[in-house]
């Protein structure tokens, strides 16, 4: 059932990628239409809006759900892959390890820029 | 044979070879068969076996599509030999090898061991903990036919291989158990009669089960007996999603009807023979 779990949150992320993706290219491409979420106005990545985004609670939020389930997503398709690829056992272990580690790696780093930008 | 028989015609057969004790590679041997229209590819081996080669060697029994023995590589697609005819495949060459995906034991003949051994880890019978079969043979399961078409399909499976043969994961991942015995899972877990879903979820769940499967679609494109064993994966994999996320219905395998206390023996029926061997 190990690979059904896994399975399971590979779907279930890339639900959300969806979601919150599709939230991201709203904030990003429509900002004449949608102004709530770039309240100084203008360009949607002029530092004042993207100062105004970081601040707000909601938007950390997602930034660390959007980073998670990307990172989730993205990094057990290329463990699929690169076990399709005949490797041995010993091997998939090292390839889960690495993948495990960076990606743990990432999110801290991408979870505590997120939190820190809140506090500039 | 009539020669002069309308669309009687010499074709060119490529057969792969390979004998594990003379050769240290497969190479390609060249055949002229002269072929009658109704003539299979199993039909032409026959020819080729008796009047030029008797080292040829290949796998068949029945010779109508229901063994499931002479799957082979015909023209690049698997198929099995009985049921080919030739002159719907060529006109003029047929290139025919062993299936793809297996170990060759010699020239045509795949090793399928593999296959049957992830088949059987599969439990692929009616599993139950409250009823054993065995012991109660008298009684019959309440199935109704919209359940039993649930699984109907999956059940025409005659294990010949050429699933495993077409399927591009199976090429890549030998870990990956395959079209034939995961549908076979599916064809079980679905069945009412069955409780067995529990056990054989490790294995359809497990690192070469249905989630190594990249829906191609090739193993249901050249399955011989027009099962879908791509269909029968990814419903299986909705069925485990389901029951990790704990939405599946949880339901208990059918009760039996035993047999009936009001029915009677109808007049003028003859009593059953004695058995020809000792009963115990």
């Amino acid at each position: 059932m190990r690979e059904t779990k896994f399975w399971t949150w590979h779907l279930l992320a890339g639900c959300a990628i969806l979601i919150l993706g599709s939230l991201h290219m709203i904030t990003m491409h429509l900002d004449g239409v949608w102004g709530l979420l770039n309240p100084a106005g203008g360009h949607a990545i002029s530092w004042d809006n993207v100062a105004a985004r970081a601040h707000q609670t909601i938007f950390v939020v997602i930034y660390i759900l959007l980073l998670g389930a990307a990172l989730f997503h993205g990094l057990y398709g290329l463990r699929n892959i690169l076990c399709e690829l005949g490797i041995g056992k010993g091997m998939r272990s090292f390839v889960n390890a690495v993948l495990v580690i960076g990606g743990l790696a990432l999110f801290v780093f991408g979870t505590w820029a997120a939190i820190a930008a809140q506090a500039v | 044979m009539d020669s002069e028989h309308k669309g009687a015609r010499d074709i060119l057969y490529i057969v792969r070879r390979y004998n594990p004790v003379a050769d240290t590679a497969p190479h390609n041997q060249e055949f002229t068969v002269h072929v009658e229209p109704g003539m299979t590819v199993l039909d032409g081996l026959h020819q080729i076996k008796s009047e030029q080669d008797p080292t040829l060697a290949w796998r068949f029994s029945c010779r109508m599509g229901v063994c499931g023995s002479c799957g082979m590589l015909i023209n690049g697609k698997p198929m099995l030999a009985c049921n080919t005819q030739i002159m719907h495949v060529t006109d003029r060459v047929l290139t025919i090898g062993p299936l793809p995906n297996f170990e060759i034991i010699r020239d045509l003949v795949p090793d399928l061991r593999p296959m049957f051994n992830r088949h059987i880890s599969g439990m692929p019978n009616i599993r139950r903990d409250d009823i054993d079969p065995k012991v109660t043979p008298t009684d019959e399961y309440y199935q109704t036919p919209e359940e039993l078409t649930r699984f109907l399909q999956f059940s025409y499976c005659i294990k010949c291989g050429c699933c495993l043969a077409a399927c591009p994961t199976m090429a890549m991942d030998r870990d990956y158990y395959g079209p034939m015995p995961l549908a076979q899972f599916h064809r079980y877990n679905v069945d009412t009669r069955d409780g067995g879903f529990n056990e054989r979820k490790k294995i359809a769940g497990g690192p070469g089960g249905v989630a190594r499967c990249h829906y191609a679609g090739e193993c249901s494109n050249v399955c011989p007996k027009g099962v879908d064993p791509a269909r029968a994966i990814q419903l299986m994999k909705r069925n485990l999603v389901f029951t990790y996320l704990k939405l599946a219905k949880q339901g208990q395998p059918c009760k039996t009807i035993g047999p009936d206390p009001h029915a009677k023996r109808r007049e003028g029926i003859p009593e059953a023979p004695p058995y020809t061997i000792a009963q115990k």
